[in-house]
């Protein structure tokens, strides 16, 4: 036995720093696949609903809820970058933001929805156009849902003085999910108000 | 060699604690390798459940006008069979494996997540056992149905509420669901272990063929089960809130969910097939005592079957009516993706060719798999063009095919890698003695089963039916078919008595029985939980050689 060519390693190894990474990248794929069945599934039956209500009378475009949204990524990126550097207020500061701001879009969703439903009468089961925009919107608003759950949870954490810098990796995943669910919107918004309409 | 011969007892070594206390150990633990071994035993569990329900088919189909079972029991039992073997005995196998090897070959502790790693597992044997749930727990609402009866593939519109009332479809789809978290989660696990915790040494250049596929096979994992996902939580959205996906009546398409679900399962073969693939490049070397024919092409080959497999899905569709298109495309992929495969022949041959061959059990396997692997991929050819597909779909003879790769190839792969490891994982051989007798009795029982079912497709004999006529010229191929299945259970009990005997009284078996040069053989068999005192230095593609032979290490030959 080469002594030489044997590196004595710590009984508890440190990961590597690339773990976190990779896993959300992971995941990331994975969801990109189950959303991207549902965007075709939408694309496909565009326009191919047997009756009414179709998209370009009931649809508004949620411009601002858009904009809260895809601003939100920033301030999550902020608050990533606050913890980074050491400074817990700050970071539980913009996830308050970031929180808020994603609640704004969730809260703008379900007035949609309530609005959709018991005004203009559309449910899951009246069209092709309420089959494919209800599971496709509602794909993403529950994983706004479980963003805004992470998030929370973060920002409490804050609050609590529980967040320290060493947590700013995971705090750097959980900003990941919610950059990628704000991109997905993108997709969506693109589909369903752009193209479908 | 003082670091292979060094006692390295772990905690697993104490035998006084009591029996719950260990069944207790067995059910909290994170250890990727009691997770591993688990998965195996809940797939080889499965496989005897879903094998004898083939059995019973077999028995039904022997000869014309049987009435063994009702027809409506034989269409749950040809479902049951298809699903369980896909999803609770080829996925926990092959993943089970993946556990156990991935992190011992690269040097690592364990995988990347381990608790995300026993989320997995649990979660795949509650999908598991919340299908076969459904044979006692089916009547629901409308008092109708116990298993489900609608195929492995649960095509459309046959799973809609109006033709399959009752609960059984929903246990198919909410139990394959559960079963796809669990397979996410543990190839994101698998995926960012090779990636992010490799050993020191343990470039990409020199992982073991086995990782190099399970790599392959958890990015594709990540690619092809969401779709399925997406196409159940439809397919439940249709059956509970009146959504009109694949409901034909109001403008949804039946055809989209054959689109959805064979690009999962199309791939997913793949996904089964690679490990073995894996199995066979790291057994046939050693028991050839040479190195891997072509470590390159077999890598390349490997991915570009992963890359080429996503877009083959529609071969199962021709006579759907997609137009000449799409129907030359999915051929000319089918066709194409043969190649590789076809590479990956050559290599084991080139491996074995000149070799000092040892037909020790593991090799005696691998040896049928390179032949009924060839049949199995030479009929897949013929499958992939269109016409001939037209004439033959839907026939016995497609049975035939995929039972030739899922069982023929698949299966005898499974069973060389258990002969193989299994001293790893336990510390005890196998009997060599009892392992001939099981694999003999296995291959004649497999050939005289499969072999004759290829005829009777090309008589024109339609799977999935419950009987036949008796003027049809059928009667005395289905009766061989059925004579090979005593041969096979004979197998597969010796197997059992194999490992049941050896596990007291099998012949201890050392770090490193086969004289191998992966890392797991650098370690103690059973491993200890923390797999290497000293992780190993990786310096070539056959670390172990280095290590036993530091005046002749591979290195420069590579």
């Amino acid at each position: 036995m080469n002594a030489a060519s044997m590196v004595p390693v710590p009984a508890t190894a440190v990961p590597h720093a690339w773990r976190g990474r990779i896993g959300i990248l992971g995941l990331i794929a994975a969801e990109i696949s189950l959303f991207g069945v549902f965007v075709v599934a939408y694309l496909f039956y565009i326009g191919k609903s047997l009756n009414g209500p179709y998209p370009k009378d009931v649809l508004d475009v949620p411009v601002l809820a858009t904009i809260c949204l895809l601003s939100s990524s920033i301030s999550v990126a902020l608050g990533a970058r606050a913890l980074r550097r050491a400074d817990v207020g700050r970071s539980g500061l913009w996830l308050l933001v970031t929180v808020l701001l994603g609640g704004f879009f969730l809260g703008a969703t379900a007035r949609e929805w309530h609005r959709l439903i018991y005004s203009a009468g559309l449910t899951i089961g009246t069209n092709l156009f309420g089959t494919t925009y209800y599971p496709l919107v509602g794909l993403h608003a529950s994983h706004v849902i479980v963003g805004l759950v992470m998030l929370s949870l973060c920002c409490v954490l804050a609050w609590t003085k529980s967040l320290r810098p060493p947590h700013a990796e995971r705090v750097e995943m959980v900003s990941w999910y919610w950059h990628f669910v704000d991109a997905v919107w993108v997709v969506v918004f693109t589909v369903v108000y752009v193209i479908g309409r | 060699m003082s670091v292979l011969s060094r006692s390295m007892t772990g905690p697993e070594a104490s035998a006084e604690r009591s029996v719950v206390d260990q069944l207790h150990d067995w059910v909290v633990t994170v250890d990727h390798k009691r997770l591993g071994v688990m998965y195996v035993v809940t797939g080889l569990i499965f496989l005897v459940v879903a094998g004898l329900e083939a059995s019973v088919m077999r028995l039904q189909l022997a000869w014309p006008g049987l009435h063994i079972v009702p027809p409506e029991t034989f269409n749950r039992l040809f479902t049951m069979h298809g699903t369980t073997m896909v999803f609770l005995v080829g996925i926990p196998i092959v993943f089970g494996f993946g556990n156990y090897l991935v992190p011992l070959m690269i040097g690592a502790r364990d995988l990347a997540f381990p608790r995300l790693n026993a989320f997995g597992f649990w979660i795949l044997l509650f999908g598991g056992l919340l299908l076969h749930f459904s044979v006692i727990g089916g009547d629901g609402l409308y008092g109708a149905g116990s298993a489900p009866s609608v195929g492995w593939f649960a095509y459309a519109p046959l799973t809609g509420r109006a033709f399959t009332p009752g609960n059984a479809t929903d246990y198919w789809n909410l139990a394959i669901f559960v079963t796809g978290i669990g397979t996410i989660a543990t190839s994101i696990n698998l995926l960012t272990t090779i990636l992010a915790m490799r050993g020191p040494g343990m470039i990409f250049g020199r992982l073991p063929i086995f990782v190099w596929v399970m790599l392959t096979v958890s990015a594709m994992t990540l690619v092809i089960l969401p779709p399925l996902s997406a196409a159940q939580i439809m397919l439940m959205l249709d059956r509970y809130l009146g959504a009109h996906f694949f409901d034909t009546q109001a403008g949804g398409s039946a055809i989209m969910w054959q689109h959805f679900f064979w690009f999962f399962g199309h791939p997913e073969v793949y996904v089964l097939m690679l490990p073995g693939f894996g199995f066979v490049s790291e057994i046939i070397p050693v028991f050839s005592r040479k190195v891997i024919f072509g470590y390159t092409t077999i890598v390349l080959a490997t991915v570009s079957i992963g890359a080429v497999a996503l877009s083959t899905w529609a071969h199962h569709m021709f006579t759907v009516g997609m137009g000449g298109p799409l129907n030359s495309l999915f051929a000319l992929s089918t066709m194409l993706i043969s190649v590789p495969t076809g590479i990956k022949i050559f290599n084991w041959l080139g491996t074995m060719y000149g070799g000092k061959l040892l037909f020790r059990t593991p090799m005696l396997f691998c040896c049928a798999f390179l032949f009924q692997f060839l049949c199995a991929g030479l009929t897949g050819i013929m499958l992939s063009v269109a016409p001939f597909d037209w004439q033959l779909s839907d026939s016995y003879f497609v049975v035939a095919h995929f039972h030739f790769v899922l069982f023929g190839a698949l299966v005898f792969t499974i069973f060389a890698a258990i002969y193989y490891w299994f001293p790893k994982v336990t510390g005890r051989m196998l009997s060599e003695r009892l392992g001939r007798w099981n694999f003999w009795f296995l291959v004649i029982g497999f050939n005289v089963t499969f072999i004759t079912m290829h005829v009777q497709g090309l008589l024109g004999m339609p799977r999935r039916v419950y009987t036949y006529m008796p003027d049809r010229g059928w009667e005395i191929w289905n009766l061989i078919t059925t004579l090979g299945v005593p041969f096979q259970i004979v197998g597969v009990l010796l197997f059992v008595v194999n490992v049941i005997v050896s596990l007291r009284r099998g012949e201890p078996a050392g770090p490193d029985p086969w004289d191998a040069w992966t890392l797991e053989w650098a370690t103690t068999s059973p491993p200890p939980s923390y797999n290497f005192e000293v992780v190993p230095v990786t310096t070539s593609r056959r670390p172990l050689w280095d290590l036993k032979h530091p005046d002749d290490p591979d290195g420069p030959h590579e």
